[in-house]
């Protein structure tokens, strides 16, 4: 999944997969953060875009809990499902086309 | 493709770089139609104008009056008065009685309700029963999910999934919209989409709400509103000239 997070101040990519993880916590407890299994695969800085993968199983609970994110360390930010893949390759060709 | 459709896009009316801004960012999101809440006296240049920044980026522009009657007479009244202005009419339900009329009234496009008092929230069977042989919708605005806070975003979850279950028990489409004033608001439609599913909204469901639902209320408005129109059913397919 390429995200892009949005905010006055740069965010680092563990920030954002923090902020991510934080959230799922809060929308589905300890058992739903436990299933959606989110790791943190790569940034590319020059395209402000973070890659995370998770748990197929969860995708729609992990889209909620990304869209459901207002703000990151307290500041105001939006973090944007750029698109989601199940391959690294399907995913840089769909982000580049969008 | 799918086409997707935010009817309730709340820009800013004295800021007109934080609308465009915002009607751009509908466009990047995916948006292929948005639903802009005009005031009652809003003139021509104003419709003209936002139907110009729209087609600028891409998206086709549908005009909407948010409705809040005091009672049932006022809807009445607003409606004789509105209907032929806009493309789309929303009613907020804050009594019984105008949640009652608005669902049974052919002209009312979408039923609101409040978000901040659970009790004024009047979308029981008895309100899906005249919704369905009506034509509204009832209208699930999705900022105030992203605003709220603890109890209160749980209990709003809460009724919300009421609400679509009794929806989609009765078959009374159900519209989903951004509600959004300010861009960091603004989602794609997929993680609306996604967010449905906080109140059990099945994917295909959630995904009409964003796409198929709005956009079939546009389309039969903009009929309605054609010159050709006639009545349900009888449209004039050609105008004879001379004589």
């Amino acid at each position: 999944m390429a995200l892009e997070a949005v905010s006055e101040q740069p965010l680092d990519e563990q920030i954002v997969l923090d902020a991510v993880q934080a959230s799922v916590h809060r929308l589905f407890g300890e058992y739903g953060a436990s299933k959606a299994n989110l790791k943190l695969i790569k940034n590319i800085p020059e395209k402000r875009q973070t890659v995370v993968c998770c748990s197929h199983k969860a995708l729609e609970q992990v889209r909620a809990a990304i869209a459901s994110t207002t703000s990151i360390n307290g500041e105001a930010a939006v973090i944007h499902v750029l698109g989601v893949s199940g391959t690294l390759k399907a995913l840089a060709k769909k982000t580049e086309t969008n | 493709m799918r086409r997707f459709a935010d009817l309730h896009l709340r820009i800013p009316q004295q800021d007109p770089v934080k609308a465009e801004s915002m009607i751009r960012k509908a466009s990047e999101l995916g948006y292929s139609l948005v639903g802009i809440p005009l005031a009652p006296n809003a003139s021509k240049e104003q419709f003209s104008q936002l139907r110009h920044i729209c087609s600028d980026a891409k998206l086709d522009f549908a005009s909407r009056m948010n409705l809040s009657p005091r009672n049932s007479n006022e809807l009445l009244q607003s409606l004789r008065r509105y209907r032929r202005k806009f493309e789309v009419i929303a009613v907020r339900c804050d009594t019984k009685d105008v949640a009652r009329q608005a669902a049974k009234d052919r002209r009312v496009d979408l039923l609101q309700f409040s978000v901040t008092s659970l009790r004024k929230r009047f979308f029981d069977e008895a309100e899906a029963e005249l919704a369905s042989q009506a034509l509204s919708s009832l209208e699930i605005e999705l900022a105030p999910l992203l605003q709220l806070t603890s109890f209160s975003r749980v209990r709003l979850i809460s009724s919300l999934r009421k609400e679509a279950a009794t929806a989609e028990r009765f078959k009374v489409p159900i519209t989903v919209s951004s509600g959004a004033t300010e861009e960091l608001l603004m989602r794609g439609p997929r993680d609306y989409a996604a967010l449905t599913t906080l109140f059990d909204l099945p994917m295909p469901s959630a995904l009409n709400a964003l796409s198929d639902n709005p956009l079939v209320t546009v389309e039969r408005n903009r009929k309605k509103l054609s010159p050709d129109y006639v009545a349900p059913g009888i449209q004039v397919v050609g105008r004879k000239t001379g004589d």
